[in-house]
Formats: C-alpha cells, sequence, structure tokens
C-alpha cells in the first residue's frame, strides 16, 4: 500500500483533539519525572514508553470514523472500531521502533553528545517502524495472494462490506415504508 | 513533540502507517534531554534501560488491544482501559524480573 499525505484528515481535526494529547503528554512527562524521584531512574524510565496517548487517539479515530461513515448513510459501531484497531495495530508495529530508539540511547547516551543520540535514536525509531510495517504489509499481501479462494477478511473489506449492508437494509427499510 | 507527532499521524495514509506515531518517541525525546540537563548521563542511560522494558510492554500491549478489537469486538474504551493495565503488568512483571 502507497504512503500517501492527506490534508483532510487534519481539516476535519478539533484543536481540543491535539490538546487533548498535549496533555496527555506532559501529564505523562511529568508523572515520569515524579516516579524516577520518588522511585529511581529504573521506575521512571519505565512510563517513558507509556502509551500515554493510545487511548484518546483510538477513541478520537472510531468518534471520527463513525461520523463520517453516518454521513455517507452507514449505521453501525463497526467502521470505528475496526479503523481504532488498525491505528493501533500501526502502534504496535512503532513500538519495535520505540524499543530500538531506547536501546540505542542507553548504550550510547554516555559517550556521544545528547543531540547526537537523540537525533540517531529518533531516526532509527523510524527506520525500524517502516521496516516492521513494510514487512507486515509484505506478510499480509503473500498470505492473501496464496488463499484466493478463501476469504481474506481485511479490515478495509470488513468495513466496506459491513457498511455495505448495514446501507442496503437502510434502503430497503426506506422501500417498506413508502 | 507530543502535537507534532500527533499531526504527522493525522497527514499520512493508510491508517496503519499513521498508527506508527502513536508509538512515537515524544515523550521520551522531551524527558531524557531534561534528565541529562538535570541530572547527568548516568541517570539518563539508566532511565533509557527501562524504557526497554516499557517498550516491550508497550508492544504486548497495543497487540493485545488490537487483538480484542479485532477478534473480540470489544469496545474502544474497554479494549484500551484493559491494554493500559496490562502495560503496567508487563512493564513492572519485567523491571521486577530483569532489573529488581
Amino acid at each position: 500500500m502507497k504512503i500517501k499525505v492527506d490534508t483532510s484528515g487534519v481539516k476535519s481535526s478539533k484543536w481540543y483533539e491535539f490538546a487533548l494529547r498535549f496533555l496527555f503528554g506532559g501529564g505523562v512527562t511529568a508523572f515520569a519525572g515524579l516516579a524516577a524521584k520518588r522511585f529511581g531512574p529504573e521506575v521512571g524510565g519505565l512510563f517513558l514508553a507509556f502509551p500515554a496517548i493510545l487511548p484518546a487517539t483510538a477513541t478520537l479515530i472510531k468518534k471520527r470514523e463513525e461520523q463520517k461513515k453516518e454521513r455517507a448513510g452507514y449505521e453501525g459501531t463497526e467502521p470505528g472500531r475496526a479503523a481504532a484497531a488498525v491505528d493501533v495495530a500501526g502502534s504496535a508495529m512503532g513500538g519495535f521502533g520505540l524499543a530500538v530508539f531506547s536501546l540505542i540511547v542507553w548504550r550510547n547516551i554516555r559517550d556521544w553528545r545528547t543531540v547526537v543520540v537523540l537525533v540517531v535514536a529518533t531516526a532509527a525509531w523510524f527506520l525500524v517502524a517502516l521496516a516492521v510495517w513494510e514487512l507486515r504489509e509484505k506478510v499480509g499481501r503473500q498470505a492473501r495472494a496464496h488463499r484466493p479462494n478463501v476469504p481474506t477478511h481485511t479490515l478495509r473489506e470488513q468495513v466496506s462490506r459491513e457498511g455495505l449492508v448495514n446501507r442496503s437494509l437502510r434502503i430497503n427499510r426506506g422501500r417498506k415504508l413508502d | 513533540m507530543v502535537s507534532a507527532f500527533a499531526l504527522l499521524g493525522e497527514l499520512l495514509k493508510p491508517k496503519s502507517f499513521a498508527g506508527l506515531f502513536g508509538a512515537a518517541p515524544s515523550v521520551s525525546l522531551a524527558t531524557l534531554a531534561l534528565t541529562v540537563m538535570k541530572e547527568g548521563k548516568s541517570y539518563a542511560s539508566i532511565e533509557a534501560r527501562s524504557m526497554l522494558l516499557g517498550s516491550i510492554a508497550f508492544i504486548v500491549s497495543a497487540a493485545v488491544i488490537t487483538r480484542l478489537m479485532m477478534h473480540r469486538k470489544m469496545q474502544v474504551l474497554a479494549a484500551t482501559t484493559f491494554g493500559i493495565g496490562l502495560w503496567f503488568a508487563c512493564a513492572f512483571g519485567l523491571w521486577y524480573g530483569l532489573l529488581r
């Protein structure tokens, strides 16, 4: 699947959606600092990989997807949940990058300049996350190609199939009323 | 930093790719930079070692949340709340087993 830049998501976003994530991020930064002060860096460090914005992001994606489908005439919570699940699956893949980020910082921060370590570690996070995502896409494509007679039930298909069923039910209900 | 990564996630498609930015090191970048300035590099190094365990817990909890929503049809809020609890269990379990 091709990676695209789409500004429509940003245009439909509300300012408070970013503010909410900002608050969660700030809250966790402060909490990690406090935890490190109270229990030491070994415990405080755990919170640097806390999934702080994950629940907020998943809930917002679900809500937005449901509103979008509702405007298009679809019903049900399935599209919203499926979209949120796909986003969280992406985060799980990004988690591998996060592990490499922390590994690079742990092994090199004493010897390298801080800025250099953080830049290299961030670049490594992105490259590893991208590699895992690419691999997952490739495996998914191959699995689908080798099972042509079995329904693939990809999330995209599931969303559109259930959406279509809901839509046709609405149309049929409308006809009955007429 | 958190909002910048969130904005990047909003801009990119497909959704699974945008989701990568949900695991961006946004909180850790700010915290580690501040820690180095205030407490020194050794302290930051210890934090980063623990962060590695937190990352493993992150992968486990995000994978379980995905499964709960996709296959068990669990509601988003319930699944993510369970995932947060799972993160705590995994992160502190690993810390207890490996670092304590």
